[in-house]
C-alpha cells in the first residue's frame, strides 16, 4: 500500500521550511550542533548538553535546537551553527562549554556575534 | 551602473548566452533560492520583460547555489555585475522597467553589507570552503539527518517522484550513461552503462547493492554522508533499483560504523512509514525495499565478488572477475553494486539534468563516459595539513588547490613532500606532480587512482621506505590469501621493506622489490593484490633516492627508520637546560645544569622525546 503521493512531497517539505529556514517564520533564532562522528569524538555532546541548558535556563521559547551531520572541517570541531532571524548564518568552531554559553547569552541571546570564536558567516557553495 | 542600452552596440556583453542578447540576469537556482521562491520571481521576470518587449535583448539564466542562500532569491544582472537579493514578485515590474529597460539600477533592491563593520568573513572568504563544490554533501551541516521531512525540504525523494511518474527505466540509464558519472568506489566504472548491463541481464530476481564497507585507513566520505544524508542513498538505491528492474536492495555497512548505522536504520524505518520503501511506492506500481547487512571490517570485503560472497555468509574471499556480478552477483542474481558517494550523486542528477552535471569536470563525455570525469569528488584530507577534513570539490581541480588552498597547507612551516591518494593501494606523488588535474584518468596516469577518496599529505619528516612499509603491512594483513601472489608476494615486500628500513637489505633488492611488486600486481586475482604494489611503485618511481640512500649509505634521509639514525646533541646549541634529561625515559642523557648534554647510543631508544622537548633545536638526528 501506498502512503504517500507525490504531490504530498511539497506539503512536506512547505510544512518544514518553517523550522528549517527562519525566514518562514517559527523561531527567532536556530542552533545547529554539528553531530558527526567527528563533531562527538571532539565532544558535540557536552556542547548539545550545554546548549540546552542555556535555552532551558532563559526560558526562551523561540529557539529552534536541531543537530546536523559533519561540517567538513572536522579538525576544527566541535561545531555549532548560529542563525539568528535575516542574518547570515555564522559557524563557530573549537567550542568548549563556556565558549558555548558565550555564544548563547552573547550572540543568541543580545544579537552580537562572538567575533573571536567565529570562523565564517554565509552558506557553501552547493550545486 | 549600465548605460542606456543601444541597440546597435556591437560588443557581445560578459558571460554572453545568446549573441542577440545584451543583457543576462544570473537568477539563482538553488535549493534554497528555489524554496525561497526564485521560480516565481523566474516567471515573473520573463512575463515583465515580454510587456516590455525585451525578451530577445535581455536572457533569464538559471545558475546553480551562489553561496548567498540567506538572502535568497538572488540575481546578479551582467555584464553590471549588479547583485539584488531578496527578490519579491512584486518587486519585479518595477525592477524590469527601472533597470533592464531605462538602465537604471534599483538601489533598495541591491545587497547592502550589514551596517555593523564585523570581523567574521563570510563563508566564501575562507579558503577552506572558497574551493568546493558541494553535489553529494549538498545537504551536509544544513538538516536534521534523522528527519525525512527536512530531507523532503531540501527536495528530497523528488528525483524518485519524477523517475517513477515520468520516466522509463530506460531513460534513466540513457540519463546516467550520457552524465558521464563515473563509479565513486574507486573503479570510475561508467555507473550508467552498468545499470544497462545489470538491466539486460538474465536472471531474477535482481539486487541493487550498495557499498559502505570503507576501509580505506583515513577515509570516512561515505560515514559522513550516511550520517548526515542518509536519505540521499535510500533514494539514490531505489532510482537504481527502478532503472535495472529490482525490487530487493541491501547495505553492506560495517560494524565500526554504529552512528551512520542507526541513523540509515532511522531512515529506513521512517521511509517506510511514508510508503517511499515497500510496496507500491508514489501509487506509481513500483516495489522496492532494502535490508542492511552488516560487515566484520575486512578490507577485502570493499572488493565486489568478496562482499557478496560475505553478504551470502561465505568467507569474503573474491573471484576471479571474468564473470561479472552485474550478470552473476549475488545468490547469482545479477547485482548492480555502486558505493555511497555514487548513489548520493543519482538523485541531483535526475533532478538537474545531464547539462549541468556534466558543466562540471574534465574531458567530454558526449560520445562515451570514459571520455572525461564529470561532477565532482568527496576527498577526505588528513595527514600533515592544516584544515584536515572533508572536501568535496569539481573533478579536474589540481592537488596544489586542495592541500594548500583548501587545506591550509603543512602545519609547522614544514616542507611538503608527498601525497598519497587513493587509500592504502594508491600512489604516493612528488610536489612536481602538484599541478595535475585530479581526475580518474591522470592520477592512473601518474601511478595512483582516485580510488574512493582518501589523501593523505606527508611533509619532509616522513619517510617514504617507513610510508611503503606502512601500507604494505596493512595490505599483507588484509589480504585474503585465497592467491599466491597476493598472500605470498606481498609478505615478501613486505620483508624487504622492512630489511630496507633495517639498513640490511644488499644491493639488487630495489630491482627484485620492483619486480615482485609488478609480478604481484599482474598476477593477483582481485584488485586489493593487483593495485597493492602501487604505494611500492609509485614510491620506487619519484622518491628513488631515498631508497638506494636506505640500501647503499644505511642512511634514512628523513631521520625517521630507527636503525639507521643516532640520536646526538649539538654542543653549541644545548643550552643545558636539562630538559631532556628529565624527560628521557631511558636515562640516556646525562650532563649538570648549564652545561653540554651528551647521549649514550647504548642506552638511547631513538624514540624521539629528547629532540621533541627541546627548545634549543640541539638534538641531532642522523
Amino acid at each position: 500500500m501506498f502512503k504517500l503521493r507525490i504531490e504530498d512531497l511539497d506539503r512536506i517539505a512547505e510544512e518544514n521550511k518553517k523550522t528549517m529556514s527562519l525566514r518562514h517564520g517559527a523561531g527567532r533564532v536556530k542552533i545547529t550542533v554539528h553531530m558527526g562522528t567527528c563533531g562527538i569524538a571532539a565532544g558535540a555532546r557536552n556542547i548539545m548538553a550545554e546548549v540546552m541548558r542555556c535555552v532551558g535556563e532563559s526560558g526562551a521559547s523561540d529557539i529552534i535546537v536541531t543537530t546536523s551531520g559533519c561540517a567538513g572541517l572536522c579538525s576544527r570541531e566541535p561545531m555549532m551553527t548560529v542563525e539568528v532571524t535575516d542574518q547570515a548564518p555564522v559557524k563557530y568552531i573549537d567550542l568548549d562549554k563556556k565558549k558555548t554559553k558565550r555564544i548563547f547569552d552573547e550572540h543568541v541571546m543580545k544579537g552580537n556575534i562572538v567575533e573571536e570564536y567565529a570562523l565564517a558567516m554565509g552558506g557553501e557553495r552547493t550545486l | 551602473m549600465s548605460e542606456t542600452p543601444s541597440k546597435n552596440e556591437q560588443k557581445p556583453p560578459v558571460g554572453d548566452v545568446s549573441s542577440s542578447s545584451r543583457m543576462q540576469l544570473m537568477l539563482c537556482g538553488g535549493t534554497a533560492c528555489v524554496s525561497s521562491g526564485s521560480v516565481k520571481v523566474k516567471a515573473a521576470l520573463e512575463r515583465e520583460l515580454a510587456k516590455h518587449d525585451l525578451t530577445d535583448e535581455v536572457d533569464v539564466v538559471v545558475t546553480g547555489c551562489n553561496g548567498f542562500c540567506a538572502k535568497g532569491p538572488v540575481m546578479v544582472v551582467q555584464p553590471d555585475g549588479i547583485f539584488y537579493q531578496e527578490l519579491k514578485e512584486k518587486d519585479i515590474p518595477h525592477l524590469v522597467e527601472e533597470h533592464m529597460l531605462k538602465g537604471r539600477p534599483v538601489e533598495k533592491l541591491m545587497y547592502s553589507p550589514p551596517d555593523k563593520k564585523t570581523a567574521v568573513p563570510t563563508m566564501s572568504e575562507i579558503g577552506f570552503f572558497k574551493k568546493q563544490r558541494l553535489v553529494a554533501l549538498r545537504n551536509r551541516g544544513l538538516l536534521d539527518p534523522e528527519s525525512i521531512d527536512e530531507y523532503i525540504a531540501r527536495d528530497g525523494y523528488k528525483a524518485l517522484a519524477k523517475v517513477l511518474s515520468e520516466m522509463t527505466p530506460e531513460e534513466v540509464i540513457d540519463e546516467m550513461i550520457a552524465s558521464g558519472l563515473r563509479g565513486r568506489g574507486g573503479g570510475g566504472f561508467p555507473t550508467g552503462i552498468k545499470w544497462k548491463t545489470c538491466r539486460m541481464a538474465a536472471g531474477e530476481p535482481k539486487y541493487v547493492v550498495c557499498n559502505a564497507d570503507e576501509g580505506d585507513p583515513g577515509a570516512y566520505m561515505d560515514r559522513s554522508i550516511v550520517e548526515a544524508d542518509p536519505h540521499v542513498v535510500l533514494e539514490g538505491m531505489a532510482i537504481a533499483a527502478y532503472a535495472v528492474g529490482s525490487s530487493k536492495g541491501y547495505v553492506y555497512i560495517r560494524h565500526e560504523y554504529p552512528l551512520a548505522l542507526k541513523r540509515l536504520q532511522k531512515a529506513m524505518e521512517d521511509a517506510r512509514e511514508y510508503g517511499l520503501l515497500g510496496k507500491n511506492i508514489f501509487g506509481k506500481g513500483f516495489d522496492f525495499d532494502i535490508s542492511i547487512h552488516f560487515g566484520a571490517g575486512a578490507f577485502v570485503c570493499g572488493e565486489s565478488t568478496a562482499l557478496m560472497a560475505s553478504m551470502e555468509g561465505h568467507v569474503g574471499e573474491p573471484r576471479a572477475k571474468y564473470i561479472h556480478t552485474v550478470d552473476h552477483g549475488l545468490w547469482d542474481r545479477p547485482t548492480n553494486l555502486n558505493n555511497v558517494e555514487t548513489y548520493a550523486n543519482v538523485p541531483v542528477i535526475i533532478l538537474r539534468g545531464t547539462k549541468w552535471f556534466t558543466s562540471i569536470g574534465t574531458g567530454d563525455v558526449s560520445k562515451s563516459p570514459w571520455g572525461g570525469s564529470k561532477g565532482t569528488k568527496v576527498f577526505s584530507l588528513v595527514g600533515k595539513v592544516n584544515n584536515t577534513g572533508l572536501v568535496e570539490v569539481p573533478m579536474g581541480i589540481t592537488l596544489r588547490e586542495i592541500i594548500f588552498d583548501i587545506g591550509g597547507g603543512i602545519p609547522n612551516g614544514k616542507k611538503f613532500k608527498a601525497v598519497q591518494t587513493g587509500g592504502p593501494s594508491g600512489g604516493v606523488l612528488p610536489e612536481s606532480l602538484l599541478d595535475i588535474p585530479v581526475d580518474f584518468d591522470q592520477l592512473t596516469k601518474v601511478g595512483s587512482m582516485m580510488g574512493s577518496g582518501g589523501m593523505i599529505v606527508m611533509d619532509e619528516d616522513d619517510c617514504m621506505v617507513d610510508i611503503a612499509r606502512y601500507y604494505i603491512d596493512f595490505l599483507a594483513g588484509e589480504s585474503c590469501g585465497k592467491c599466491v601472489p597476493c598472500r605470498e608476494g606481498l609478505r615478501q615486500i613486505n620483508k624487504m621493506l622492512t630489511d630496507i628500513s633495517n639498513g640490511e637489505a644488499e644491493e639488487g633488492v630495489l630491482e627484485l622489490l620492483e619486480e615482485t611488486a609488478h609480478t604481484v600486481a599482474e598476477t593477483s586475482l582481485c584488485a586489493l593484490g593487483g593495485s597493492a604494489p602501487n604505494p611500492v611503485l609509485s614510491t620506487l618511481r619519484y622518491f628513488r633516492d631515498e631508497y638506494e640512500a636506505h640500501v647503499r649509505e644505511k642512511r634514512c634521509p628523513a631521520g625517521l627508520c630507527k636503525n639507521l639514525v643516532t640520536y646526538s646533541i649539538d654542543p653549541v646549541n644545548c643550552n643545558g637546560c636539562t630538559l631532556c634529561a628529565i624527560k628521557c625515559p631511558q636515562h640516556a642523557i646525562t650532563g649538570e645544569r648549564k652545561k653540554v648534554h651528551t647521549i649514550d647510543t647504548s642506552l638511547c631508544i631513538k624514540c624521539g622525546i629528547c629532540r621533541d622537548v627541546c627548545k634549543q633545536d640541539a638534538v641531532i638526528v642522523k
